[in-house]
């Protein structure tokens, strides 16, 4: 059992590893967006646009950490070895 | 993650549909596929119908795909350029299907079809296939000048990493709305079961905001690497 132990632990824990550089690139990527509308806001809509799929760029890091968590936890493809090792 | 109730699910356990219950319990009951199939229905009908009333005065359904067409073209334009309009009926399908994919989990009973990962594969393979398709077509065998970068010698490091590049394109396209959509589930999941009277609400407020993004992302993306496809060597 101290597989599957470690196997959510390493689940969170790269989760809230992962969290941090999307997180950090996201707030600087909405930070100059936000002064560059101020500073021009009738290229707003423009900027916006392409912010948003700058962020969505960004944000697809820790989507894949995301998917390789829940991978982790309900579709480990190690998890059938791991039980019949267990068994003997 | 598995919802309490579903629609299709139920239906699909009432019709006889030549599945035993037994069989459904094992193999599943393919929720992805049959949600697909509705939204389906649900487009060509709802495009149907307004076929029917199309007319000088514009109803209401006209309306809305009059604003819908318009929106997306000027977007298109704006993205592809002239040479985009021929490949305005994909983009529309692929941003249609996938917003009303999205946006039906808003219903209760129903899940998102994109919620699942071979539905996005199918949407985003279907790009990747296009993109290339495109590009031969319209470039013939100098399309492989998009491989081979702008310097002869260069080729050999180039294309090894252009085709990486390339192939990323599907995995990134299918995995961004899969995680998006699936992880938008589990948090709700996660709140009802904490709490089911009204905490879930504020995130199924950011999860429209979710859906809304990520079918244009998804759109906007598409339609880059088509225009990628398009544009000549320099």
């Amino acid at each position: 059992m101290d597989y599957f132990s470690w196997c959510i632990i390493v689940a969170g824990f790269g989760m809230a590893v992962g969290a941090v550089g999307p997180s950090l690139g996201q707030g600087l990527a909405v930070k100059s967006a936000l002064e560059a509308v101020a500073r021009n806001p009738g290229a707003s809509g423009k900027i916006l646009t392409t912010m948003m799929i700058g962020l969505a760029m960004v944000e697809s890091v820790a989507i894949y950490v995301f998917v390789v968590a829940m991978i982790i936890l309900f579709a480990n493809p190690f998890t059938e070895h791991v039980l019949t090792l267990l068994a003997k | 993650m598995n919802h309490p109730f579903l629609i299709l699910e139920w239906l699909a356990k009432q019709l006889p549909l030549g599945m035993s219950p037994e069989q459904l319990d094992r193999y599943g009951y393919f929720g992805h596929v049959t949600g697909v199939w509705m939204v389906m229905l649900l487009l060509i009908g709802v495009g149907l119908l307004t076929r029917r009333r199309l007319g000088e005065t514009p109803g209401a359904l006209q309306n809305a795909a009059e604003l819908i067409v318009e929106e997306l073209e000027r977007l298109m334009d704006a993205t592809m350029g002239p040479k985009g309009r021929k490949y305005f009926p994909l983009i529309a399908t692929l941003a249609l299907f996938i917003l009303v994919s999205n946006l039906i989990s808003l219903i209760p009973g129903f899940a998102p079809p994109t919620a699942n990962i071979n539905t996005n594969a199918a949407l985003a393979l279907t790009v990747f296939a296009m993109t290339h398709i495109i590009g031969v077509r319209e470039h013939g065998l100098s399309y492989l000048k998009h491989f081979t970068g702008p310097i002869w010698w260069l080729a050999p490091i180039m294309l090894p990493i252009e085709l990486i590049g390339h192939l990323s394109r599907p995995l990134s396209l299918s995995l961004r709305l899969f995680g998006n959509m699936y992880g938008h589930e589990v948090v709700l999941m996660i709140f009802f079961a904490l709490m089911p009277m009204l905490v879930p609400i504020p995130m199924i407020v950011l999860g429209i905001l979710v859906a809304l993004i990520q079918s244009f992302v998804f759109t906007l993306l598409s339609m880059i690497y088509i225009a990628g496809a398009l544009e000549e060597t320099h």
